[in-house]
């Protein structure tokens, strides 16, 4: 069988919508030379070379090494902390506790400390920082601390932890810090509530034809980036810090420094080069502080935090576990007429991303529908477990495993095809309103497009083919998925262009490169803006606070969508300032100047043209007289018309944009082991335009993949102490090479949004949230299995064959006990 | 108490003195300076870390520097020449087959290996997968990955 399938295809969508035509000549005239072509990315050969530099690979001169000692109770008060003996281990040059920095920092509620303060709050808490000229010595001295604890009750089900009687993991919540979003309940461990209501729920319920609802849960999962966190720090004696860490928003670890050491901000200088893989698990602050802190504590020596793999599993933030449940109400005629959900996120220890993250699935609990009314109440909540963090997707992968589902089981109960009941109630453009009340902009995106790609790639309809053996049987779901950026309504993001004296370009911006394609994509459209070749466009791989253009964070699939715009409006900025020298220098009008091919000219005689090289850095007249000088072009985004949500319903405009999007797989299940493998994978994506198609595919395999994973595979186990009881890859598995699909088809639909850069849209995300449900469907469609619970590992599989289609496991085994007598006889008679 | 070893790294005679219990992944990037060799995992799952010892593609992190007494090692940072990649390094170019790129040595590594050591014959993509197996990446579901080695795969027998 051939490895791959790529049927790909643009559907350009000029009109849509109620007949409306709302689109430019920007999107339907203009033909492009470099935006749309299928280009490698600006930094392979760095990767490939093996010569691109993260903060793992850096040493800076006179570096020290830090090593954190980790709680071995999941909730108990510190009565001592001896470190003597460690101290005199040679190469040994300080030891830091808690009480070195007796304050909290976080970034929407401030309940973290640097190391543990007085108390420790899971098993992997560190409590304590060792110093040393090497990595082996830090390692020797960790043995050698010895920490006397008071244990305290512990709580580890974010059920129990809501109760009033549940040990207290930070009972001075009323007194940290908390962004104006985010409702803590001091006294309780509920780190935030969120509420969202639409509508009448009991009179929609009472119009339901249907009902049906479930309980579902996904486990705690890891990011599993391969680069495994970093940061060096650099604490100065004139008062500067200088930081190198390996995270995906250098301007928001610059800021949640300054606010939590009460610093002043252009004091604090991040820099980031490559980053080995982020998924939202870099995103916010991480060991900065404390490294800093740690850089000042040695005598203002640069200091390098490096977590190993299974300190990266035990101490380090990684992914909420959740228990939701959702109940959906259908009509007759297949309309949702109302739907409730709730959500209780695992917190962990600290509420981080997490508390954000639980409130984006409460308010997009409604997903891709139209749904008049609606309840949803999402909690995140503290336990004695590893804090948790954003994942890619943040909030909804969760909100879609109960949607997404339910609509599956509902559509079969009441009889309907579920591509039908999608169809019936997906959101319209310019027509439908939001579950969050906003009325969705009609250039959105055409989310009946996604689903009849979806549906057509898939083969929907037609019978799944044949298994290679009799026990195995191959079914098929898809499930549709929408996705949009979780940030504040006052998030920007600015771009700063300069020419060099060969009329290169130097881009200047702020979002990182983690291997989403952003920077590639930024890079052409500067070249196709001034059409000069892509080989003089440069981005630099370091981002620094200090000389990078300010964006608010690299998250919600914003990048391009936000930092491009700023670049478009950078470009607009540098190509007035040009045409105004170049008016006098060809003395026409600006308005009758063009710029293309790397030339200003003079529209309708082209020949009548002015090099860039003699312009950008001032045009200089036959006689020496020059004018102008050095062009930069400078543009800023800000998301327009988003609004706060009220604090009781969760109504507003929480986006700036809404990707549409749909997954369909062909899974091959089999009977006897449970073990499900997928075959073929239809991913469809309504993104606007195109500016890279083979970087989009890039998000769409390795996002579908990511998703494959975290659907079958990947599972956090705690002990009965609350502790990671699998920290490595062994025990964690992740999805290898040979666990992908053979098969694939990958539809890129453009249906441009005006306000993004050439009618582009966000994807890095919403890639990998509609592959679960998926895959859920396919089980509950093809085996007439129902599987709630993440991953739909092999044990589960088969255990739910076994006890709600036993007859399929029986049939499945009369088969195989057939071939092997058939085996046996062929064997005996030869 | 150290002990002297000779390593030949992409073509040069190296001596450095290790000790016992020292990884040769650490000797190579912390001590010589291949800083392309990469650390994912610590315990030989990940592939970050892999090189061609002696013709073999293994993986550096699970192996003593004192066994690597005398042996003959490649690194990813040996391939390309003046500038120009290898066909493997090309191909992984042009279908990026690499994202946050941090694994990418390891793969090239290992691509490199079963691209030499299949240069005879043809192979199928269902072999290239598992001979994959034992690298991870998080970013690119692997498929550009897939289409790289065995675009380099057929451009050397081309050569050939």
């Amino acid at each position: 069988m051939p490895l791959t399938a790529i049927h790909y295809l643009h559907v350009s969508q000029p009109r849509h919508g109620r007949g409306v035509t709302l689109l430019g000549s920007q999107f339907t005239v203009r033909e492009f030379k470099i935006i749309g072509k299928r280009i490698p990315p600006k930094d392979a050969f760095d990767k490939v070379t093996g010569t691109g530099t993260y903060v793992y690979d850096m040493e800076l001169p006179g570096m020290l090494y830090a090593k954190l000692v980790q709680s071995t109770k999941p909730h108990a008060k510190i009565k001592g902390i001896d470190y003597s003996k460690a101290l005199q281990v040679p190469g040994v040059v300080s030891v830091a506790t808690g009480r070195d920095f007796p304050f909290r920092i976080g970034i929407y509620v401030g309940d973290r400390d640097l190391l543990a303060i007085d108390k420790v709050l899971w098993v992997g808490h560190p409590v304590a920082a060792v110093i040393a000229d090497s990595v082996r010595a830090a390692e020797k001295a960790l043995d050698l601390i010895y920490i006397d604890y008071d244990p305290l009750p512990a709580v580890f089900d974010p059920i129990e932890s809501m109760k009033p009687d549940a040990p207290l993991l930070h009972p001075d919540l009323g007194r940290y810090r908390v962004s104006p979003a985010f409702k803590p309940r001091p006294g309780t461990n509920i780190a935030n509530e969120f509420h969202l209501k639409r509508g009448d729920i009991e009179k929609g319920f009472s119009k339901a034809e249907v009902v049906v609802e479930g309980d579902f849960s996904l486990p705690f999962m890891s990011h599993v980036y391969m680069e495994t966190q970093a940061v060096i720090a650099h604490y100065r004696q004139n008062g500067y810090i200088d930081l190198w860490t390996s995270a995906q928003s250098p301007f928001a670890v610059r800021y949640l420094m300054g606010m939590s050491l009460g610093m002043p901000m252009g004091r604090i200088r991040v820099h980031v080069p490559y980053i080995g893989g982020g998924f939202g698990g870099k995103a916010g602050l991480g060991w900065e502080p404390l490294v800093a802190m740690l850089s000042r504590k040695v005598g203002y020596k640069p200091v390098k935090l490096l977590l190993t793999r299974s300190e990266q599993f035990r101490l380090a933030p990684v992914v909420a576990g959740v228990r939701g449940w959702g109940k959906i109400g259908l009509d007759r005629n297949g309309r949702i007429v109302a739907y409730q959900a709730r959500f209780i996120f695992d917190s962990g220890a600290f509420g981080d991303y997490t508390v954000n993250v639980s409130r984006t699935a409460g308010y997009a609990c409604t997903g891709s529908y139209e749904i008049e009314n609606a309840e949803c109440e999402s909690y995140a909540v503290y336990t004695n477990k590893i804090p948790t963090t954003a994942l890619r997707g943040f909030g909804y992968p969760e909100n879609h495993w109960v949607l997404e589902r339910l609509i599956d089981k509902a559509a079969k109960e009441l009889g309907m095809d579920p591509v039908k009941v999608r169809s019936l109630n997906l959101l319209k453009p310019g027509v439908s309103y939001t579950g969050t009340g906003a009325r969705l902009r009609e250039d959105a995106g055409n989310p009946q497009k996604v689903l009849e790609e979806v549906a057509k790639g898939l083969g929907w309809g037609e019978k799944a083919r044949d298994s290679s053996k009799p026990w195995r049987v191959r079914a098929k779901g898809l499930a549709v998925s929408v996705k949009g950026p979780s940030q504040p309504p006052d998030a920007s993001a600015s771009a700063i262009i300069k020419f060099n004296e060969d009329a290169s370009v130097d881009v200047l911006v702020g979002t990182g490169n983690f291997g989403q394609g952003t920077v590639t994509s930024l890079a052409m459209i500067v070249a196709e803006e001034f059409g000069i070749p892509l080989d003089k466009v440069h981005v630099h791989e370091l981002r620094s606070t200090n000389d990078s253009a300010y964006t608010w964070q690299t998250v919600g699939s914003r990048g391009l969508f936000t930092d491009g715009s700023a670049l478009l409006e950078a470009i607009r900025d540098a190509k007035s300032k040009i045409k105004r020298v170049a008016s006098a220098a060809l003395r026409v009008s600006e308005d009758h100047l063009e710029i293309a091919d790397g030339k200003v000219y003079v529209k309708g005689k082209p020949w009548h043209y002015i090099p860039l090289e003699r312009i950008v850095m001032g045009y200089t007249f036959e006689n020496g007289n020059a004018i102008g000088g050095p062009i930069i072009g400078s543009g800023r985004h800000i998301a327009e018309l988003n609004t706060y949500l009220d604090p009781d319903t969760g109504q507003g405009t929480p986006t700036i944009f809404y990707t549409f999007g749909g997954t369909g797989v062909e899974v091959e299940v089999d009977l006897l082991t449970g073990e499900v493998k997928v075959v073929k994978a239809v991913q469809a994506f309504d993104i606007g335009k195109a500016i890279n198609p083979l970087l989009v595919e890039g998000q769409m395999i390795g996002g579908f993949v990511m998703g494959q994973s975290r659907a079958l595979y990947e599972e956090i186990i705690f002990d009965e102490m609350g502790a990671v009881a699998n920290p490595n890859l062994s025990f964690y598995y992740v999805a290898r090479a040979p666990d992908i699909p053979e098969e694939w088809v990958l539809r890129i639909i453009e249906t441009p949004q005006t306000d993004g850069p050439y009618g582009a849209r966000g994807i890095g995300e919403n890639v990998m949230i509609a592959v679960a449900p998926a895959i859920g469907n396919a089980l509950f469609h093809g085996l007439g299995v129902d599987v709630r619970h993440l991953p739909m590992k092999a044990e589960r599989v088969w255990r739910a064959i076994r006890e709600q289609r036993p007859e399929l496991y029986q049939k499945a085994l009369s088969a195989l006990k057939e071939e092997i007598r058939r085996e046996y006889e062929s064997l005996t008679r030869r | 108490m150290g002990q002297v070893i000779t390593l030949k790294v992409n073509g040069v005679l190296r001596e450095v003195e290790v000790e016992p219990y020292e990884l040769l992944a650490d000797v190579l990037r912390d001590k010589l300076g291949y800083k392309g060799v990469k650390k994912g995992c610590w315990r030989g799952e990940c592939g970050l870390c892999t090189i061609i010892m002696n013709g073999e593609a293994v993986k550096s992190c699970i192996i003593l520097a004192v066994e690597a007494d005398g042996a003959e090692i490649e690194t990813v940072e040996g391939l390309a020449r003046n500038g120009r990649l290898s066909p493997v390094q090309d191909a992984y170019v042009k279908n990026a087959g690499l994202q946050c790129g941090f694994c990418t040595p390891g793969f090239i590594m290992a691509s490199e290996y079963i691209v030499r050591r299949n240069a005879n014959r043809e192979i199928t993509p269902g072999e290239v997968r598992s001979a994959l197996s034992g690298t991870i990446c998080r970013c690119t579901g692997y498929k550009q990955i897939i289409d790289s080695v065995l675009e380099a795969h057929r451009r050397i027998k081309i050569v050939r």
